[in-house]
């Protein structure tokens, strides 16, 4: 049925995590009480100036020399005029025809290990409005609205895409992973939920083979990637029905409903815009310096998709350690001190494995628990060299959460010392054989599984000291005589 | 040279309402200093650059530092309709 | 003699010498001020101002400007002082904060006794179109003290304040200080913070000073000038600004610009300038013809990039955070309203033509040529300072016009401009000191110079108001 191909471009607004304002000094916050960071500039009183924050400058900068873009020697700033009560000045000053980054690209890779690539067309740096709440339902119909200056004027980075995704699924790849490179760059939150990360999408469908593009429609600010993914799938769902049933898609904004799955029109009869941009008279031209930009490219973290490529290739990870560890790039630096120390699989499979289940009950992080990757490479060390049982380890690393101290200190106060010598296992085995002839016997008619309660029996006995690879050995030549 | 219809689109976009008669007035003033103005569109520019500012700085920038704002009450005090501590306005629609 | 016939700089003095202290400066002139007969202020505040002369009264000290009074154009920003840039838009606004020009003159010991009226929002040469009321011209009170800092010119002239501030976009300071026999001052664009001035044409606008007397006029702009870090578009000057001594114009080369003499120039204008010339020669100055054959072309330039900039400026003024609304149902609805009935016609019929000179598919036919005029213009001045040092015209191509006489036709009201304009494209300071009269009233004389050259401006302008010797007191004012 699918003779139409999606064609799909994004509109992404990050949200930059400066101290302060695009334009002022007011602080950034988030919860706070309603208009208590704002100031005569963001609230647009007459006769106030804006004044350009150098960080959010280099922030952008950043993410346009992870992109790969061009920076523009000289880029100026734009007024974008409309009426909108959340917009105080009546124009959003953002960038137009020179943006501070032009052309670059970002591959992002699906699962089985193919690669998207998308063009971006610019990323521009400009200010975000205020926060608007409507006193009777989020859309028009509503009663009223009251309007909050607190996150009016935040800096914001529009990154826009070239339409280059063709379905649903690889815009939410490539919005995921363009996601995680932005938390590497550390410029910024990237919350969907909390807003940092906003999305649009451009979608439209053609028949397969055409060259041109048909009418598309731009879908609005959807709050998940999950969301994002079904809103994009409806949306082209929905065009493919038009021109199915002969019908001629409208160039419209449209929101997606999560709740019932429906696509409706957000602005029907809304007149056309016309922004009216002219160059902001109020800021003057930036012309980053070159050895700037430089100094930024030399200083870029690696970024996940290459350190996922490094581990894999390099550390002897699975692609699915890969993924789990680069999560976020406080993780990174943890399992990469780690992996420093011990061997890396094995650092992280306990990264991934214990440590995480461990810590999910305190809700902490790793990095911010009492192992340090210090302690933890002790820890793997300890196992790996068959000085303590992996169940005995586990124990230790929950004394180390707990207690702070080192774990080889805790293998010795505990006594959690693997049992190395064969003679006493051996006679510790003996007798759980001997106190347990049903299993025993079991064991003989060849159910191996009984195997597991002996091991549990032994480790029980031990406090969890013993090898249960030796117990195992050891079991079988007493029972079966092996 | 201005038209009515243009007129009504242009208060749009600006968000004043001019009365009917107000409108007409309106376009034939606009466009009685148009035709004064138009003496720039035989102007040969081509190749000149437009011209911004007259100051040639670049890079003018503010450290990233937090300064002292509004309390809210002055934040809110030339507002006329103050509505759960924000500025309130009517619907939308 | 009355203390309002000190000038600033007198008074300064007298303060330092203990001849007199500031709470009875002040008070001299809050009486001429509460007057008010020829309508300069739009707001007045005796007991700040007079809180604020005990307390320099009694510092161990005196700052610099000593405790001397001034009087400042409404379109400034001033800290809980009621500021409406003579609009209905800003009835009753209290600003939450002050311009960072007032602050440093109020810092160095000025004190603000009152806003001064204006054109609203600055769109104006005659100050009639103050929502308010309209300012007389104290040389005829039948006539307009020009505009659109009107009130801070007529201010000075009447001696209820020594000096003032006004704003000058196309030439809002220069004009009405020639039509009300003072000097007026624009210095260059981005010398004085625009931080806290109610923005009409952001890459014009510039503040500046009235005074009666050059000096003054540098005493004033001495302590505003320097990079702001609230405005991005200001810079600090290449050397302080020095009090005119010069008594001369040897070596200076005046050039005339052949195009602001012409047509359009009432003949006793064209005298008193004529006059104001032969003393610059008399000086040891050399006088010399120049053209500048874009000039022309800048009441059009102009009246393209200042609506479309000011469109965009007064785009803010809603009802919503501050000011007067007309309360409707839909916010469309109060948004058209509030604008539509509170901005005055002649801010209208501006928003309008600017609205349209950057509406889609006619910003290229007009915005952006007009930048690119505007870039010609800059070049012919730019040429012209190689030939000489200053440049001279008429300030205003005609003495004060009668109240009403150009309300009718737009357009008539903005050739009042036509010889400031230029300057204030390529951004350039230029200053007018009255050269004389015609027909009982002032004529003011223009010099401009490159940018940045205050100091040679307003010393050639020291010697030349010497030499001419013009007397600022208007005829029946009994001060
Ligand atoms: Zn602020």
């Amino acid at each position: 049925m699918s003779a139409y191909e999606p064609v799909i471009g994004v509109e992404i607004h990050v949200q930059l995590s400066t101290r302060t304002k695009m334009f002022c000094g007011c602080e950034l916050s988030f919860g706070d009480p309603p208009n208590t960071h704002t100031c005569p500039v963001c609230l647009a009183h007459p006769g106030v100036l804006p004044v350009v924050n150098e960080e959010a400058v280099r922030r952008a900068l950043l993410i346009g020399v992870a992109l790969g873009c061009e920076v523009a020697p000289r880029s100026i700033f734009h007024r974008k005029n409309y009426f909108y009560p959340d917009l105080p000045k009546a124009y959003q000053i953002s960038q137009f025809d020179i943006p501070i980054c032009g052309r670059g690209e970002f591959i992002a890779i699906r699962d089985d290990g193919s690669e998207i690539r998308v063009g971006i067309t610019r990323a521009h740096l400009e200010e975000d409005a205020a926060k608007l709440t409507h006193a009777g339902g989020r859309r028009v119909g509503a009663a009223g609205s009251v309007v909050d200056f607190n996150r009016g004027g935040t800096p914001l980075v529009e990154i826009v895409t070239e339409p280059d995704l063709r379905s649903a699924s690889d815009a939410a790849v490539f919005l995921r992973q363009l996601r995680q490179t932005l938390l590497f760059l550390g410029v910024s939150d990237c919350s969907m939920e909390e807003g940092s990360m906003r999305a649009d999408a451009n979608v439209s469908i053609r028949p397969v083979g055409a060259d041109q593009f048909g009418t598309k429609t731009e879908l609005k600010n959807m709050n998940s990637f999950r969301f994002l993914e079904r809103g994009i799938d409806a949306e082209i769902a929905r065009q493919t029905a038009i021109l199915g049933s002969g019908g001629q898609v409208t160039q419209e904004t449209v929101h997606f409903e999560p709740e019932t799955g429906a696509i409706t029109s957000l602005r029907s009869k809304e007149e056309s815009h016309d922004y009216r941009y002219f160059p902001e008279p109020d800021l003057v031209p930036l012309a980053p310096d070159p050895s700037w930009v430089a100094e930024l490219r030399a200083g870029l973290p690696e970024l996940p998709l290459p350190l996922r490529r490094r581990m894999v290739d390099e550390m002897g990870l699975t692609t699915e350690d890969a993924e789990v560890l680069t999560d976020s790039p406080a993780l990174v630096a943890y399992f990469m001190e780690v992996a420093a120390a011990v061997d890396p699989k094995a650092a992280a499979n306990w990264i991934r494995g214990e440590l995480r289940a461990q810590l999910r009950e305190a809700g902490q992080d790793p990095w911010e628990s009492t192992v340090t990757p210090a302690r933890m490479a002790a820890l793997v060390g300890l196992v790996e060299s068959g000085a303590v049982s992996v169940p005995a380890a586990k124990e230790v690393l929950a004394e180390v959460i707990s207690s702070g101290t080192e774990p080889a200190d805790v293998v010795e106060a505990k006594g959690l010392g693997q049992i190395s010598d064969e003679d006493e296992l051996a006679a510790i085995v003996a007798e759980i054989v001997a106190a347990n002839p049903v299993q025993a016997q079991q064991l003989r008619d060849g159910k191996d599984k009984v195997i597991g309660f002996f091991v549990g029996k032994a480790m029980a006995q031990t406090g969890g000291r013993a090898d249960p690879q030796a117990v195992q050995r050891l079991v079988r030549a007493a029972v079966l005589g092996q | 040279m201005i038209d009515d219809s243009t007129v009504h689109h242009v208060a749009r976009l600006a968000r004043l309402r001019l009365a009917p008669d107000e409108e007409h007035v309106m376009g034939e003033e606009l466009s009685g200093i148009l035709e004064h103005i138009d003496v720039i569109r035989g102007m040969d520019v081509e190749g000149v650059p437009p011209t911004t500012h007259v100051i040639a700085l670049e890079n003018v920038l503010r450290p990233d530092e937090p300064r002292p704002g509004l309390s809210r009450d002055d934040a809110l005090r030339e507002a006329r309709h103050v509505v759960d501590d924000g500025f309130g306005v009517p619907r939308m629609d | 003699m009355s203390l309002r016939d000190l000038t600033a700089a007198e008074q300064v003095a007298a303060l330092a010498a203990g001849k007199v202290t500031s709470l009875e400066l002040v008070d001299a002139h809050l009486a001429a001020v509460a007057s008010d007969e020829v309508g300069a202020f739009l707001a007045v505040d005796p007991d700040r101002a007079r809180a604020r002369a005990r307390e320099i009264d009694a510092l161990p000290e005196r700052p610099p400007l000593g405790g001397v009074p001034i009087g400042i154009k409404d379109a400034l920003s001033t800290r809980d002082l009621v500021t409406t840039a003579g609009s209905r838009m800003l009835e009753g606004f209290r600003p939450v904060y002050t311009a960072t020009c007032v602050q440093r003159l109020e810092d160095a010991g000025a004190i603000v006794v009152g806003k001064t009226n204006m054109d609203e929002f600055a769109m104006g040469s005659s100050t009639e179109n103050s929502a308010y009321h309209p300012t007389r011209n104290p040389w005829d009170h039948t006539r307009v003290p020009g505009g659109s800092s009107g009130g801070s010119a007529a201010a000075v002239a009447q001696r209820q304040v020594p000096w003032s501030l006004g704003s000058d976009t196309g030439g809002s300071i220069r004009q009405p200080a020639a039509l009300c026999g003072i000097v007026g001052m624009k210095p260059t664009y981005g010398a004085i913070s625009r931080y806290g001035l109610i923005a009409f044409a952001s890459s014009l606008d510039q503040v500046g000073p009235f005074a009666r007397t050059v000096r003054d006029a540098a005493l004033l702009l001495r302590h505003m000038v320097g990079r702001d870090p609230m405005d991005s578009t200001s810079l600090d000057m290449p050397e302080a600004i020095a009090l005119p001594v010069a008594s001369d114009l040897r070596g200076l080369r005046v050039g005339v610009v052949d195009e602001l003499m012409g047509e359009g120039v009432e003949p006793g204008v064209r005298d008193a300038v004529g006059y104001a010339l032969r003393m610059v020669e008399a000086l040891g100055g050399t006088v010399v013809p120049v053209s500048l054959p874009t000039t022309p072309l800048g009441l059009a330039t102009y009246y393209v990039l200042a609506p479309a900039e000011c469109s965009s400026n007064l785009a803010r003024f809603d009802g919503v955070r501050y000011g007067p609304v007309v309360d409707d149902d839909t916010l469309l609805d109060q948004y058209e309203r509030t604008r539509g009935e509170l901005f005055g016609p002649e801010v209208r019929r501006r928003i309008m033509l600017g609205t349209f000179a950057l509406a889609s598919g006619y910003y290229d036919q007009y915005y952006g040529r007009a930048q690119r005029v505007r870039t010609l213009i800059v070049r012919e001045f730019s040429a012209a300072f190689d030939q000489v040092d200053l440049l001279a015209s008429p300030t205003s191509p005609t003495v004060a016009f009668p109240l009403g006489a150009r309300t009718a036709d737009p357009y008539s009201m903005y050739l009042a401009d036509v010889c400031t304009i230029p300057v204030s494209l390529a951004g350039l300071p230029a200053i007018s000191i009255p050269c004389g009269l015609s027909g009982g009233l002032p004529v003011g004389l223009q010099l401009a110079g490159p940018a940045f050259s205050e100091n040679r401006l307003l010393g050639a302008a020291h010697a030349l108001e010497q030499a001419l010797a013009f007397d600022t007191l208007p005829p029946g004012l009994v001060t």
